[in-house]
């Protein structure tokens, strides 16, 4: 019962959020709705009983991209600065496309009949999160791990080299006035 | 053999002095440039002395006839083992005589222009272009091929279409330039065609090989071919009309007044003395062919320099711009030329004609160009063209009035001036052939003689115009070669032509015929003394005369309207009729099929270049919509 | 924890926030919106892996380690989009993605 109340809290909370984070009209705002559905989507988490993801999630989305988007946001636009929205045309085109995405496919979901495993679970706590990223065993995930920590790396260094300035030697998109 | 390999000096040290004046003339002083260009002329003149001095008398080249020696050749361009072109110099006593004409009336022209162009903007450019002209007219008189004489036929052409459009920020002289060079390249074209004939069916190019009396051009086996007439006189036929173009005959001569826009020594130099009489020389070079292989191609010749001497000395009369009247005056000698050498034969006493017509092309050079560079020293003191602007002009001008008169009586062929000789001579040649040419020649040159002395009262008698300033006499630099052509004009004609220049090489005993030249000389003084008590004194006589003769005048005066009958041609028929229609399919047939396939391609490129907007959002929708439309069809639809 | 709550009702869920972010993929004009919608549309994914983990395959935890992979690689993608944003700025002097269409036909 009382983990029913709280589904229905954080599904109202994630799509009441999720709906504000994309129609906002100033960016930081959106910015902090998108924090407080990142927040539910990890309180959904911690109802299915995965600790360590729920945290990770809080840390990691919460922690860290959502405060890479606000800096970015202030580094780019005003705090006041009204975002442009679409024009109508495009606005009801991408609504229906949407709706009718969204329909299709709750249609498709509705439809099917999951037959719920009654096998017990296996835990996950951090232990055995830890061990199953550096087991190579059948249930193990090393080799996406080693992965996962290579593109991190890349990442870290291409988005260095992408935003530093210009300088001598290293040009990036230098055709400011190519096609004006 | 005697060694001429120098004379190829002649013609490349004037093209060496074009380079030099044409590429760093701008960074000299302008006399400096004229004087370079002066010099190298110079040179050029002694050497071609030397040459006729060696090859005439010192060489003793006389007792056989005069032979055509090949002084130098060289393969410049080897197509085919049947088909080279040579380049090359041959002397022989025509050649020899042109160098002596050319090198001569340039030098004087030269010096002339020092004085004359004094202050004009494009000094250096004007000698630069005058050494190119007679580079090429050097080059084109020693060719020693068919070819190497088109090549700088074509040179003299663009040479001659420089300095008419000298003055190129008028827009006449610009048009004049054109005309000029169209017709005589629209002329050209007959010629190529006729070499072409020509060669293709003698197998070479060589003057010495087209000429041999036992050569292949001669002895081609003759027979109709088109027309009646033999593939060879066919071929001569169009090589004429190359001939005909560059020396203003009837009817190809309507860019020869028009030519009077360049500056006067020019027009002294190439629409007098040197390349409009190109067109003799070429029927003079290939003589033997004519005379012996096509003497069909010869009666055309002699016909066309007929008409020509009577249509332009008719219409010379009615002219009022002095260098105009001596533009049809050349037209009318050069008509002569062409007549004799039409009514000339082959060997010994039979080519009289053949000698006559280089005699008088050789005496016609000296008193033209004196004629036109006097033009030039009036219109450089009165600085106007019109002879109604002119009048008493003896008191101020006096060198130019006395070398004037002098050039006058011998174009009108009082004797002993070189103008009777070598018309004399050209009477007889034409009374032994033809009648009627023999009495249009007659009648010619009663008119050369009324017209020459017409335009010598209008100016230096007639009505003492009042003159804004007082006419000086120009500077010794301009009076000195009038004064060398003066004694040129005086003396020429008691040069042995007869000894020297033959049709075989070999001399022939040539004497006064007095029942033919008393009365040519009768006739010209008739021609005098009309112009005399017209012009001597202002009087309405002229008027009166030319009411009488009302439409005729009128005509004369139009110049027979042969401007508009071309002008019709050219633009109502060509243009109207052919032109226009070919234009038309151009535009609209090929072009718009060119279209249609180059618009179907962009507006095909149009419709689909839109997905490629660069609007990242249109390319998300797409993908959306696409991902969805798959699910559809792949779920539901598929089964 | 679930306890009654049917694996449909997190799909229905899922399913909402991942439209949402597509909607909001095609109409926000600006670039770090856009990213935001991007993230609510991974999230929606990282939900429905997690929900499949749980429900139909307990004993198992690949929903689990993919989501995890998952939230990495949207740290690495923010990070290396918000570079290409911030560059995109300095040249533009706007994050308007419709300025941005250099690299049309």
């Amino acid at each position: 019962m009382n983990s029913e109340v709280m589904f229905y809290l954080l599904a109202g909370m994630i799509l009441v959020f999720s709906v504000l984070t994309v129609t906002s009209r100033k960016i930081l705002r959106a910015a902090v709705y998108l924090l407080f559905v990142l927040i539910s989507t990890a309180a959904i988490y911690f109802m299915l009983e995965y600790t360590f993801l729920a945290a990770v999630q809080l840390t990691v989305y919460a922690g860290g991209i959502v405060v890479l988007i606000i800096f970015s946001v202030l580094l780019t636009s005003h705090i006041s600065e009204k975002a442009i929205m679409a024009d109508r045309r495009q606005s009801l085109m991408s609504a229906l496309a949407v709706v009718a995405g969204a329909l299709l496919t709750l249609f498709t979901i509705l439809r099917f009949t999951f037959t719920p495993s009654a096998e017990p679970a296996h835990t996950s706590t951090v232990t055995d999160v830890g061990n199953a990223l550096i087991s190579y065993d059948r249930n193990g995930f090393a080799l996406p791990f080693e992965v996962i920590s290579i593109l991190l790396l890349a990442a870290l260094i291409g988005a260095i080299i992408v935003a530093r300035k210009e300088k001598d030697g290293i040009v990036l998109m230098k055709n400011k006035n190519l096609s004006k | 053999m005697v060694d001429y390999t120098y004379t190829l000096l002649i013609p490349l040290i004037p093209f060496v002095f074009f380079i030099l004046i044409g590429l760093s003339g701008h960074k000299m002083k302008p006399i400096v440039s004229g004087l370079i260009g002066t010099a190298g002329l110079g040179i050029a003149a002694i050497l071609s002395y030397i040459t006729a001095i060696r090859y005439f008398w010192t060489d003793h080249l006389a007792e056989s006839g005069y032979k055509s020696i090949k002084a130098f050749e060289i393969t410049w361009l080897h197509l085919t083992d049947k088909l080279t072109i040579n380049i090359g110099a041959l002397i022989d006593p025509i050649s020899v005589m042109m160098l002596i004409v050319i090198t001569t009336v340039s030098l004087m022209v030269h010096i002339y222009s020092l004085g004359y162009m004094k202050g004009e903007r494009g000094y250096h450019r004007f000698f630069a272009f005058l050494s190119l002209f007679s580079f090429s007219m050097l080059g084109l008189v020693l060719a020693t091929n068919i070819f190497q004489m088109y090549i700088f036929w074509e040179l003299v052409g663009v040479s001659s279409f420089l300095l008419i459009g000298f003055y190129y920020e008028k827009p006449s002289a610009v048009a004049a330039s054109k005309k000029a060079f169209i017709v005589t390249r629209f002329a050209d074209l007959g010629f190529l065609i006729g070499i072409l004939i020509l060669s293709f069916n003698t197998g070479t190019f060589d003057f010495q090989l087209l000429t041999s009396p036992t050569g292949p051009a001669i002895t081609m086996p003759g027979g109709a071919a088109f027309m009646g007439m033999s593939v060879l006189t066919w071929s001569m036929i169009f090589i004429f009309m190359g001939g005909a173009g560059k020396s203003a005959m009837f009817p190809l001569h309507i860019w020869l007044p028009d030519a009077m826009e360049g500056p006067t020594p020019v027009s002294a130099l190439i629409h007098a003395a040197t390349m409009v009489v190109a067109g003799v020389y070429l029927v003079a070079r290939l003589f033997p062919v004519y005379a012996l292989g096509a003497p069909d191609a010869l009666t055309v010749v002699a016909w066309v320099g007929g008409i020509s001497s009577l249509f332009a000395a008719i219409i010379a009369c009615t002219q009022t711009d002095i260098k105009r009247v001596l533009a049809y005056s050349t037209m009318s000698q050069i008509g002569y030329m062409m007549l004799a050498l039409g009514v000339s034969g082959y060997g010994g006493e039979n080519g009289l004609g053949f000698m006559a017509s280089n005699f008088h092309l050789f005496t016609h050079a000296m008193f033209k160009a004196l004629l036109f560079l006097g033009a030039g020293a009036i219109i450089h003191a009165v600085h106007s063209n019109d002879m109604k602007d002119m009048g008493g002009l003896r008191k101020y001008l006096p060198i130019t009035h006395a070398t004037f008169l002098i050039a006058c009586i011998t174009i009108a062929g009082i004797p002993p001036l070189a103008g009777f000789w070598s018309k004399d001579e050209i009477m007889v040649a034409a009374w032994h052939h033809n009648k009627i040419l023999f009495s249009i020649e007659y009648l010619v040159a009663g008119l050369t003689a009324f017209y020459m002395f017409r335009l010598y009262f209008s100016i230096f008698w007639g009505k003492a115009t009042h003159y804004h300033h007082t006419p000086h006499e120009a500077p010794y630099v301009m009076t000195i070669p009038l004064m060398v052509l003066a004694f040129g004009a005086v003396f020429a004609g008691f040069l042995p032509f007869h000894a020297l220049v033959t049709s075989d090489g070999m001399p022939f005993e040539s004497h006064l015929d007095y029942s033919i030249a008393i009365p040519s000389v009768l006739i010209a003084l008739l021609g005098i003394g009309l112009a005399t008590a017209m012009y001597r004194k202002s009087n309405g006589l002229p008027d009166k005369l030319a009411g009488i003769w009302g439409i005729s005048y009128k005509w004369a005066y139009h110049k027979f309207y042969m401007d508009e009958v071309y002008l019709f041609v050219t633009k109502k028929i060509i243009f109207g009729y052919i032109s226009v229609p070919v234009a038309w399919f151009d535009r609209h047939i090929v072009d718009g099929f060119m279209n249609l396939i180059a618009r179907t391609v962009q507006n095909t490129s149009n419709l689909i270049k839109n997905f490629q907007s660069g609007r990242l959002q249109q390319y998300g929708y797409v993908f959306v919509t696409g991902a969805l439309a798959l699910v559809l069809i792949f779920v539901y639809l598929w089964n | 924890m679930t306890g009654s709550i049917p694996l449909q009702y997190f799909l229905v869920i899922s399913t909402l926030m991942f439209f949402t972010g597509i909607y909001g993929f095609l109409t926000r004009k600006n670039l770090i919106t856009m990213l935001m919608s991007i993230e609510l549309i991974l999230n929606a994914v990282n939900i429905n892996f997690v929900a499949f983990n749980r429900y139909l395959y307990p004993q198992n935890l690949q929903g689990h380690f993919f989501t995890l992979i998952i939230i990495a690689i949207a740290a690495a993608e923010a990070a290396v989009a918000i570079a290409i944003i911030i560059n995109i700025y300095r040249n533009f002097r706007s994050i308007d993605v419709d300025n941005v269409d250099e690299m049309k036909f």
